[in-house]
Order: C-alpha cells, then sequence, then structure tokens
C-alpha cells in the first residue's frame, strides 16, 4: 500500500534517479571487454581540457578583463586558456569522430548521441564569445567581420557582436553554464546506457 | 508472437561477454594531469597572442585621408554601415535567403544614423570653437537637399584630397560646411577624442563599441592591417589568429564555403552560409535517425580498427 511519504515529489525522484543510475552504473568499476582502444581516451580528454579552460578562466576572471593585457603573470594565464581551447576541441572532435565511426547512437543512444552534438555546437558558441571579448586587435577584427553573418539571420538584433559587455557575459556566464550543464547530461546518459557494443559482422560479432 | 526485427543502425547487440577492472576515478585523475601538464607545456613554449587594439586615434594619425574619406562617405551614404539595413537602419533590403529578407523581418533594433552618429553628433560635443559652431548652425539650418548637394559636391572632389600640415585639404567649391566638418572630425579623431565620443554615447560607463568598431571597419585601415595578419575571409581568416597562432580551426567548415561558388560571389553570401551551416548541424543532431546516413559507420567498418581486438579475439 502506498504511504503518503512514498508519493512525496523528493521520494520519487530519488528513487527514480537510484532506478536509472545506481552506484554501480555512476561511478563503475568494471567495463566491458570491448573498450579497449585509445579512441576512448578522447572523451576522458575533453573533459579534463573543460576543466582546465574553466580553470583557467576563474583566474583570469578574478582581476578583470583588462588583467592579461598589463600583467605577465595575466598573460600567461590567458596563454593556458587558449591552449586548452585548443586541446579541448581536438579532443571533442576526434571524440565525435570516433563516436560516429562506432555508430554510438545504436541500442538506444540517441539521446546521448543528440547532448554530444548540441555540447559541441554550445561550445563553438562559447569559443567565439571568448575571441570577440579579448578586447584586442584580434577581436576588433572578429567581431567586425562575424556581424555580418549573425545580422544576416535576423539574431544580430539580439546578440551584437560589437557589444563587448554582451559577448564578456554569454561568454563568462551563459554560454558555459550551458557548455557545462549539457556536459554533465551528456556523461551521465553515458553512464545511464552504458558504452555502444561492437557491430555485429561476419568476422566477428558482439557475443 | 514475433520479436521486432533486428536493426543493425539503430539496436546494439546485447554484451554477454566479460567484463575487466576499470578504475574511473583513477583515469580522470591521470587525465587531468597530463592535460593540465601539457597545457602548462604548450603555453609556457608558445605564449598567446595579443596585438594591441587599434584605435580611431590610430587609424586618423597613420592614415588620415582614409579616415577623412571614410567620413565624407558616412556622411553621403555609401559606406558599409550606412547602406547596411536592419539591424542599423533602413538603407537596403539586407540580405535574403531566397524570398526571405530575414534581418529585415526583425527589423531596425541598434539604429546608426552614419551622418548623424558618427559626424555631426561628435562635433557637437566638442568644446566651443567659432568656426565649427556656425558651421553646424548652417547644417543645421539648412533643408536636407541642401545637405546633399554639398555633400555630393564634396564627394566629387574627394579624390583630390591631401592631408598637409594637419589639415584635410579638398579643392572644392559649395560644399558649405561639409569642408570644416571633415578637417575638424580627423582633428578630433587624431586626438583621441572621437573614441571617447563614439564609445561613450553620453554615458559615463559603456562596454557597447558598437559605433567605433562599426566606423572603424568601413575605413580601409583595419582591412589592411588584418590582410597582413592573414585575417581576411578570402584568407580563410575566419579559423586563424595574429601571429600564425592557432585560431578557431574549427570554424574551418564555416569558412570553407566563402571560399567555393556559389558562396563566393553570392550577394548573400553571409546568409547563405549560415543556413547551410545550420542544415548540417541539424543533420548532425538527427543523424541517429536519418536511414542511410547512419549506415555509413556500418559500412565504411573503421569500427573494425577501433574494436580490432574484440574482433580478433
Amino acid at each position: 500500500m502506498s504511504t503518503s511519504i512514498d508519493q512525496q515529489w523528493t521520494t520519487r525522484l530519488r528513487r527514480k534517479v537510484a532506478g536509472k543510475l545506481p552506484p554501480e552504473k555512476l561511478l563503475p568499476d568494471t567495463q566491458p571487454a570491448y573498450v579497449s582502444s585509445w579512441i576512448y581516451v578522447f572523451g576522458v580528454t575533453t573533459m579534463s581540457a573543460l576543466a582546465v579552460v574553466i580553470g583557467s578562466g576563474l583566474i583570469l576572471s578574478l582581476r578583470g578583463p583588462q588583467w592579461w593585457h598589463e600583467s605577465s603573470i595575466g598573460h600567461f594565464v590567458n596563454s593556458l586558456h587558449l591552449w586548452s581551447v585548443e586541446i579541448f576541441f581536438f579532443a571533442m572532435v576526434v571524440h565525435l569522430w570516433g563516436k560516429f565511426f562506432m555508430g554510438a547512437w545504436r541500442g538506444g543512444r540517441t539521446a546521448t548521441w543528440m547532448t554530444g552534438v548540441v555540447t559541441f555546437l554550445a561550445s563553438i558558441a562559447t569559443a567565439f564569445t571568448g575571441y570577440a571579448s579579448q578586447s584586442n586587435f584580434d577581436s576588433q577584427w572578429i567581431t567586425t567581420q562575424a556581424k555580418d553573418g549573425i545580422n544576416s539571420t535576423g539574431a544580430g538584433a539580439f546578440f551584437n557582436v560589437l557589444n563587448l559587455g554582451q559577448m564578456l557575459m554569454w561568454h563568462i556566464v551563459l554560454l558555459p553554464l550551458a557548455a557545462v550543464a549539457l556536459t554533465a547530461l551528456h556523461v551521465l546518459l553515458v553512464r545511464i546506457k552504458g558504452v555502444v557494443p561492437p557491430y555485429e559482422d561476419k568476422v566477428g560479432e558482439a557475443q | 508472437m514475433s520479436s521486432k526485427p533486428f536493426r543493425p543502425d539503430v539496436d546494439a547487440p546485447e554484451w554477454k561477454g566479460g567484463h575487466s577492472p576499470y578504475d574511473i576515478i583513477k583515469e580522470g585523475t591521470i587525465a587531468l594531469v597530463v592535460v593540465g601538464l601539457l597545457t602548462v607545456i604548450l603555453a609556457t613554449l608558445f605564449g598567446s597572442p595579443d596585438d594591441h587594439e587599434i584605435t580611431i586615434k590610430n587609424w586618423a594619425n597613420a592614415a588620415p585621408t582614409d579616415f577623412a574619406l571614410t567620413a565624407i562617405n558616412e556622411m553621403n551614404g555609401t559606406t558599409t554601415t550606412a547602406g547596411y539595413g536592419a539591424p542599423y537602419n533602413t538603407a537596403s533590403e539586407g540580405q535574403k535567403l531566397g524570398p526571405f529578407a530575414l534581418a529585415k523581418w526583425v527589423g531596425v533594433r541598434i539604429p546608426i544614423n552614419t551622418e548623424q552618429d558618427f559626424v555631426v553628433k561628435p562635433l557637437e560635443s566638442l568644446p566651443y570653437n567659432a568656426q565649427l559652431s556656425s558651421a553646424l548652425s548652417t547644417w543645421k539650418s539648412a533643408s536636407t537637399s541642401q545637405q546633399t548637394t554639398w555633400v555630393n559636391n564634396y564627394t566629387k572632389a574627394d579624390s583630390t584630397m591631401t592631408f598637409k600640415n594637419g589639415q584635410i585639404v579638398v579643392n572644392t567649391t559649395n560644399a558649405g560646411p561639409v569642408p570644416v566638418f571633415i578637417n575638424d572630425l580627423t582633428a578630433m579623431a587624431r586626438s583621441g577624442a572621437l573614441d571617447t565620443a563614439l564609445v561613450q554615447g553620453g554615458n559615463f560607463f559603456s562596454m557597447d563599441y558598437t559605433k567605433p568598431l562599426l566606423f572603424l571597419s568601413d575605413g580601409g585601415y583595419l582591412a589592411q592591417l588584418a590582410e597582413k595578419q592573414h585575417l581576411l575571409g578570402s584568407q580563410w581568416g575566419m579559423m586563424n589568429e595574429t601571429n600564425s597562432y592557432p585560431g578557431q580551426a574549427w570554424l574551418w567548415l564555416y569558412t570553407f564555403w566563402y571560399q567555393v561558388s556559389p558562396f563566393s560571389t553570392s550577394a548573400n553570401a553571409d546568409v547563405q552560409v549560415w543556413a547551410t551551416m545550420m542544415l548540417l548541424s541539424v543533420i548532425l543532431l538527427f543523424l541517429p535517425l536519418i536511414p542511410g546516413l547512419r549506415a555509413i559507420p556500418r559500412k565504411v567498418k573503421v569500427y573494425r580498427l577501433i574494436w580490432r581486438e574484440h574482433y580478433r579475439d
């Protein structure tokens, strides 16, 4: 017999989460034997690079947007930010191609694929607003060129790349929140659904 | 009761094989340390670019006639911004995707009147100067057709423009107050006062650089510097960075379209390339649901390389 506690939103949510993602799935200590390839490295590399991107970005935010232009330490932190972004995108693109060639959406993993793609697109937007917020010659050129593409879609009326304040806010608040939330959702879906098994074919079949 | 047939591009076989030990925390920690160290090494070895911004003061001092020509073009309506259309003004329909003028539909949300915002209002902000004050009064009391005549007369003679002894000189007659405007605006720009007048927009605080950036990009100076840094669109500049640093390489496909026909010769290239990229992004997003495309990995068999140990075993 269902009690009033059973009917609580909190109880129902906890049971649902625990059913979908028990501790052994969230933090597994074994994995299927087929998960044995260098390509699997790029998912965790992408997440690690994202952590460095966020860490270096947080340090840059401590002293404000002009700091990295005026201080050698600030410039070095900016260099960390730049190179971690390059590693992040390199790893992410390899991860994406790897998952494509694995057909990683199979077996009910369509949402995992989709959250990955949206994370990729959100990351491109995040990086773009970072380039637009540099407040140097590069950002002047990038924004004055990019405005034409965005304006042509009508979006430029609301997303003004020439407005440094707006670009900076998108870069350090809105888009990172979206990118991190999407990454978390993507990883949770990977943990819930597991890593896609190999294709069956005449050379070797999934057991 | 028959079970649903197995669809190789949609379904995955249930794994009934073995498992191996996997320390996810250790893996994540090692990855973070390795990526962190790699980042430090790259940052130490290569640093990052930071070419100083270009001010309108820099521009007007380095290329005073380019600045002055841009200023008269802001008045005669022939600059990119003056003829842009939405979201800045109604001077043109803007780019169209087939029959759809998307920007025009949204309308003018960031109003820019280049004659007023880039020339007349900044001049009005200058300290009192009898000649300029008289010129501004003459301009304001004149009819629109008279103003147009003055601007056109100046424009016709602007090929004779020179910069001598700190003055913009143009051999023109019947241009009314326009020669004073262009000369004083150039002097204002060379002093740095125009940067301030355009950025602040009447406010003490501002982080909106829309007007100075639009003015700057209407001239030829910024593009000349960008070309030297291989940043032009024709140089695949979208994915480049100053000083040969790696830029937004992930935009390679986006910038690729600008290099090929029909986009490379289209007056609507920006919106067409955006539409193409949006379409491709949607296809990538929904790829698991698209028969044919979702079968590609199974058919090309790269997976056998990825899972070579599994298939060998």
